[in-house]
């Protein structure tokens, strides 16, 4: 009998990582066209990223932010919003975070500011995502370009914010330096082998995030609200799910999450506020949630991924000059386009193999 | 308020408009045929860059036009596959083409020219202004010679297409057979189907006179404006575009009116940087910045219940068996 719908193994893995291949395809053929050699940019970022024990706990630290950009994204598009303000709600989660710290880290210990400053990020990125929230659910306007708008605002705003928090006698467009209760532990305290690199608890944090994710989006009935009106907001309605509350509370979350991504790369690395420190990954936490599906386990892998990306393009591009770090920026939409929009590419052919085999085992 | 020159913000904005008009002008056959065109910011970005590398390279801004154009049109041609043959998902399609055109232009802009990511300056091989007529008779008679010179002359040949294309573009979604067939197709593309039009191809049809429009945003940015290709030199234009459209209610004389304000807007906004005003005192420029960003928030939130959009938008077309 012919089957005319996809195995789940299929569209869990095998579309996936089709989708990515063409992507990585079409990379290398630019990167080819650039006069560089795929291959061996491929190993060199294989080498770096991955083999190398400190190259992979850089891979992993970058890992850890856009885990959490991820799950903002991954989180808004099971209730059907696309969030592309993830960059803007960790910016603005950054100045939340700055703030608790600056104000308190000569008083509080360790223990008692970074969950006080992880409240503070959440917070500030959880209101930056509010507007555009509340503007979809009562009048109607469209979050995919509220949120785009609050992009361009907060970097803005945080341009201003950041030059009036400049210290007196400072040239470099940063807030203060944080004390040291204010810096998160190390991870190569306990694995000495990760040697000098930022890895630190929030990759541990991050991971802790995927599991409550996994259950409050499936296991919960909140979850089910939200995964209810992203599938069918007119059937989720007549069965009483009060649609503008979860999409506010869905945005809230989602800018929370996307704020929590903050703290990785201001309290484990630079232990400042500096000038535009997200530095894009807002929007790869967008190629992360087409690119997992959405799945906490689809989302840590294509994170760890993206890491590697960033971690292996840092020293490709030392390597090879004519391959800058945005040739990643590039892939990254790739993946998107590949992933995302054309996500059932290979729907038809996988399908006909399938058959085709089934047909041949019956014959 | 002695600082504000009446005469140079209205040059100016008529010199900010067309950027956005051309995007606008693109989203809008694209969004009335039914397609959502987020990647407008794309495309200029993309055709600027094209533009500017070809019009340096050959000395000629016209080869410069004609490549963005090639560039902007291949783009809407992927978008159009991705989201009337593949019936993917428009925003993320559009999405896509946004992040990986500001990745491409630099790397390729940074090959070519080695000057981190920005092309050489195009001196000469810019389009030059129009000069009319009699223009040096005039110049020394108040207001009319300024008029004529500075307001209706005096512009380079992209601004007055720009103006002239509302005309025509009003024309063919009002009037002409394609644009009744590209209407139907974004509202009802089921009756349109039902009466024999081909849904997909006038949605190919549109999405190429988007690419083609949109060609000339980018062009503009580069060879009338700037005078150079710099990264993501396109700053959300392609957003304010489409916000126009919005605000316009996807119709071509509101969309450009829209254009139009943006465009007094950016031209205040270069007046009021430096000035004291009255009860907010001294703006300081990166908050000036914000301002078109934040209008657009309100007008989204005031006039989006309003206004109407094509009822098939972002609906991949199944025909009905």
């Amino acid at each position: 009998m012919k089957k005319t719908e996809l195995p789940r193994w299929a569209t869990a893995f095998v579309l996936p990582i089709l989708n990515l291949l063409s992507a990585l395809l079409v990379a290398g053929l630019v990167i080819h066209l650039l006069g560089e050699s795929p291959a061996e940019s491929l190993r060199i970022l294989v080498d770096s990223a991955i083999l190398d024990p400190e190259g992979l706990a850089y891979t992993l630290f970058y890992a850890s932010t856009f885990i959490f950009a991820g799950l903002a994204v991954s989180l808004a598009m099971q209730a059907g919003l696309f969030n592309i303000g993830a960059e803007g709600q960790m910016y603005v989660g950054g100045l939340g975070l700055t703030l608790v710290v600056l104000a308190l880290d000569a008083h509080l210990p360790a223990v008692l500011l970074i969950p006080a400053a992880m409240i503070g990020a959440a917070v500030f990125g959880a209101l930056w995502a509010f507007i555009p929230g509340y503007l979809q659910a009562k009048r109607g306007s469209h979050v995919v370009v509220t949120t785009i708008m609050f992009n361009f605002i907060a970097a803005s705003v945080m341009n201003w914010v950041i030059l009036k928090m400049i210290p007196e006698g400072q040239q470099n467009p940063a807030s203060r330096v944080f004390a040291d209760s204010a810096a998160l532990p190390l991870l190569n305290k306990i694995m000495p082998v990760l040697g000098d690199t930022p890895l630190n608890i929030s990759f541990l944090i991050a991971i802790a995030a995927l599991a409550i994710y996994g259950v409050a989006v499936w296991r919960s009935s909140w979850g089910y609200q939200l995964r209810a009106t992203g599938l069918n907001a007119h059937a989720a309605h007549y069965a009483g799910v009060k649609i503008s509350r979860t999409i506010i509370v869905t945005m809230l979350v989602s800018g929370a999450l996307a704020g929590l991504g903050a703290v990785n790369s201001v309290m484990g690395s630079t232990h400042y506020l500096s000038l535009n420190f997200p530095a894009g990954a807002g929007f790869v936490g967008i190629a992360i949630a087409l690119m997992g599906r959405q799945h906490p386990v689809g989302i840590f892998l294509s994170s760890v991924l993206f890491g590697a990306l960033i971690q292996g393009g840092f020293d490709l591009s030392l390597e090879k000059p004519n391959i800058p770090q945005e040739t990643f920026i590039f892939i990254q939409g790739l993946i998107i386009l590949f992933c995302g929009a054309m996500e059932n590419f290979y729907a038809p052919a996988v399908m006909k193999l399938i058959n085709l085999t089934r047909s041949n085992k019956g014959a | 308020m002695e600082d504000f020159h009446i005469a140079s913000i209205i040059v100016s904005t008529i010199r900010n408009a067309p950027v956005l008009m051309f995007a606008a002008l693109a989203g809008l056959f694209a969004e009335r045929s039914g397609v959502v065109d987020i990647g407008l910011e794309g495309k200029i970005l993309a055709s600027a860059f094209a533009s500017a590398a070809v019009a340096y390279t050959t000395q000629n801004p016209w080869y410069g036009i004609l490549a963005g154009m090639a560039v902007s049109v291949a783009l809407a041609m992927v978008q159009a596959f991705v989201s009337i043959t593949q019936k993917g998902n428009q925003l993320v399609a559009g999405i896509a083409i946004n992040i990986a055109m500001s990745g491409l232009t630099f790397v390729l802009a940074q090959f070519f020219f080695q000057q981190g990511g920005r092309t050489p300056d195009l001196r000469d091989a810019r389009l030059a202004d129009v000069t009319l007529p009699g223009a040096a008779a005039l110049e020394n008679v108040p207001f009319i010679g300024w008029l004529y010179n500075h307001v209706i002359g005096g512009q380079s040949v992209l601004v007055y297409v720009a103006f002239l294309l509302l005309p025509v573009v009003h024309w063919v979604v009002y009037h002409s057979r394609f644009g009744l067939r590209l209407r139907a197709c974004g509202e009802n593309p089921h009756a349109a189907d039902a009466a024999g039009v081909s849904v997909e191809r006038t949605r190919y049809l549109a999405m190429l006179v988007a690419g083609v429009l949109c060609s000339f945003s980018g062009a503009y940015l580069t060879l009338v404006q700037s005078g150079f290709f710099l990264r993501d030199m396109s700053a959300g234009a392609g957003y304010l575009a489409l916000t126009a459209l919005v605000f316009g209610n996807w119709r071509p004389v509101h969309t450009v009116l829209g254009c139009l304000m943006f465009g007094l807007f950016g031209a205040i906004q270069i007046q009021l940087e430096g000035v004291d005003l009255p009860v907010v005192g001294h703006l300081p420029g990166s908050l000036i910045q914000a301002i078109p960003y934040v209008v657009t928030v309100v007008v989204l939130a005031g006039l989006m219940a309003k206004s109407v959009a094509p009822k098939a938008i972002g609906k991949p077309f199944v025909k009905s068996r």
